[in-house]
């Protein structure tokens, strides 16, 4: 026998029993890391049974946790959208200078800590902070209100779409945008007839991951919210409040209904992401066609 | 006339968009920093720097960065190994286990906190096993590792695999052929392709485990010198009304942010360089 067994067109690879070792050691770390922890939550959740954990999710205070999540994340995606296509079309589409500036400063949001990024806004809006005194003179609460929570969201979302999108346009070019306006489409209908097309799976994949981080924020918000049970809390917060006062299954039930938020972001990302495969390979084939 | 004037893009919607997106990336990011910035700005240097080197910030500093660093290594040892199975190796459940490495992106980290936590208690199903072997995980320093390698996971995976799925697999076979050992080939042939994108998996697995927070705090047990990291301390003086230290300690933070993303940059443009000739 020889060391290596080369089958026809697989190239070299490992002995058999090398091969085996790797599997189960990669599938180990994934199920002590991933798998385990993903059951526990629901194990957790409903230890108690059905209707314990039923209670805790139409329990107002829980309620109304999901609708602060619910908000924070309807007004952050549409903007953060509006701005991924915007900054993408500029970055993708003109030469200019400073773009490898723009596009380090708008992963920044990535790079920096959660905590930071609250505290940014308190020192903005705080009663302590720049903005502060005017705030309190006319009445408006940003901080520990639900504006702070909104703001905090947009700030921690900011990339996810703009940095889906704009390789995605830069690989596309503006070959066929050109190739509409000299037939006559207006620049709205390019945009419309012929970009949004090219790039819809690209800008789904980022509202997934965009519309996920923001109703599963944590640590940003949490320095803003206050903690105002029933009025400043998202659904992470609730199963902070929930574990802190030793309520695990309640705790754990709220938990599971982001867990299963997380499964699904899981399973949409995958379906878009053979999507996006395929489209480009259409694109692959009709540059070298 | 300047004659050298670029081909202007025949494209509209320039002015708009570049607008727009300058004007909305001010107000939602660059003036808030600007803000910490300025707020660091009034400190005077003893309040900067005494902060930043008090024994507490020390602690946390130190406890902060080394336990990033060793969980961003585990990552990028079992992330390697994770890429590899997934590209070369067939096995059933492959699209699952693929689909399933970015959890830790998707799952938020309150969630993740709560459930490590209750798992590595010393009641907990695998606390539970390792407790008799005299091993303590949750609230110890041990426990912010755990956390911190489930929150890096999908970094180092997601950088090398689509390095591992475009490598020509020519290069191997003529290694194979000249006499290379599968060892040799791995060291010399396999390492070397996909080290820069392994490089920058650590250094973001890296990043994001500074400055962590949520996953952490229910696991670490936040004993002041012992166990407390630095975004926690950050909290902590906010909730105190100490807006001077937070904003030091932020700052600081910050500043180290900003230096990490500088190197990630660097490491992909020297990639690219190597990539194409």
């Amino acid at each position: 026998m020889s060391k290596t067994v080369v089958k026809p067109n697989s190239g070299p690879t490992e002995p058999r029993a090398v091969r085996w070792i790797l599997t189960g050691l990669a599938l180990g770390f994934l199920a002590l890391f991933l798998v385990i922890p993903l059951v526990s939550v629901f194990v957790q959740a409903l230890a108690k049974g059905v209707s314990v954990y039923w209670t805790a999710i139409i329990e107002p205070d829980a309620l109304a946790a999901i609708r602060l999540t619910l908000i924070a994340s309807v007004i952050s995606v549409p903007l953060n959208l509006v701005f991924g296509i915007a900054a993408s079309w500029a970055i993708a589409k003109f030469n200019f200078r400073g773009k490898a500036l723009l596009i380090t400063l708008i992963d920044l949001p990535f790079s920096i800590s959660p905590v930071i990024a609250g505290i940014v806004f308190v020192l903005l809006f705080g009663r302590q902070g720049w903005l502060g005194p005017w705030l309190a003179a006319h009445d408006i609460k940003i901080i520990f209100a639900v504006p702070g929570i909104v703001l905090a969201t947009l700030f921690i979302t900011f990339p996810f779409v703009a940095r889906e999108l704009i390789p995605l346009m830069q690989a596309q070019g503006s070959e066929e945008e050109e190739a509409a306006l000299v037939l006559g489409a207006s620049g709205w209908q390019t945009f419309r007839r012929v970009t949004l097309p090219n790039v819809i799976w690209g800008l789904l994949y980022g509202v997934i991951l965009c519309n996920a981080r923001a109703m599963g924020e944590f640590g940003a918000v949490s320095v803003v919210s206050g903690h105002i049970r029933g009025l400043t809390n998202t659904l992470p917060l609730h199963v902070e409040i929930l574990y802190n006062e030793y309520n695990f299954t309640a705790a754990f039930a709220v938990a599971s209904l982001l867990a299963l938020l997380a499964l699904f972001t899981l399973v949409a990302k995958t379906l878009v992401e053979n999507r996006l495969r395929h489209a480009a390979g259409r694109t692959t084939e009709k540059t070298e066609g | 006339m300047n004659i050298s004037i670029k081909r202007r893009s025949v494209l509209p919607g320039f002015g708009l968009t570049i607008g727009f997106t300058i004007v909305y990336l001010s107000l939602i990011v660059l003036i808030p920093i600007a803000g910490l910035l300025l707020k660091t700005a009034t400190l005077s240097w003893e309040e900067f720097y005494g902060t930043l080197t008090s024994a507490r910030v020390l602690a946390s500093f130190r406890l902060t960065f080394g336990s990033a660093l060793i969980a961003a290594l585990v990552n990028a040892v079992f992330g390697l190994l994770v890429a590899w199975v997934l590209v070369r190796y067939p096995f059933p459940g492959k699209r699952i286990a693929d689909a399933l490495v970015d959890l830790p992106f998707a799952l938020p980290t309150a969630v993740a906190g709560i459930t490590l936590a209750g798992l590595y208690s010393s009641n907990g199903w695998i606390g539970r096993f390792l407790e008799p072997l005299g091993i303590k995980v949750a609230y110890t320093p041990l426990g912010i590792m755990v956390a911190l390698i489930f929150i890096g996971l999908p970094f180092v995976v997601r950088t090398v695999q689509p390095v591992l799925e475009d490598m020509d697999k020519e290069l191997e076979e003529a290694a194979t052929c000249l006499g290379a050992t599968r060892w040799q080939t791995f060291f010399r042939i396999i390492l070397p392709t996909v080290f820069p994108a392994l490089l920058t998996g650590f250094a973001l697995a890296y990043a994001r485990a500074i400055g962590e927070y949520g996953s952490v705090v229910f696991i670490a047990g936040n004993m002041p010198m012992v166990s407390e990291i630095t975004p926690l301390l950050i909290i902590t003086k906010l909730e105190q009304y100490d807006y001077a230290g937070a904003t030091a300690i932020a700052t600081g933070m910050l500043l180290v942010s900003f230096m990490i993303l500088l190197t990630i940059n660097l490491i992909q443009r020297w990639n690219r360089r190597h990539i194409e000739p």
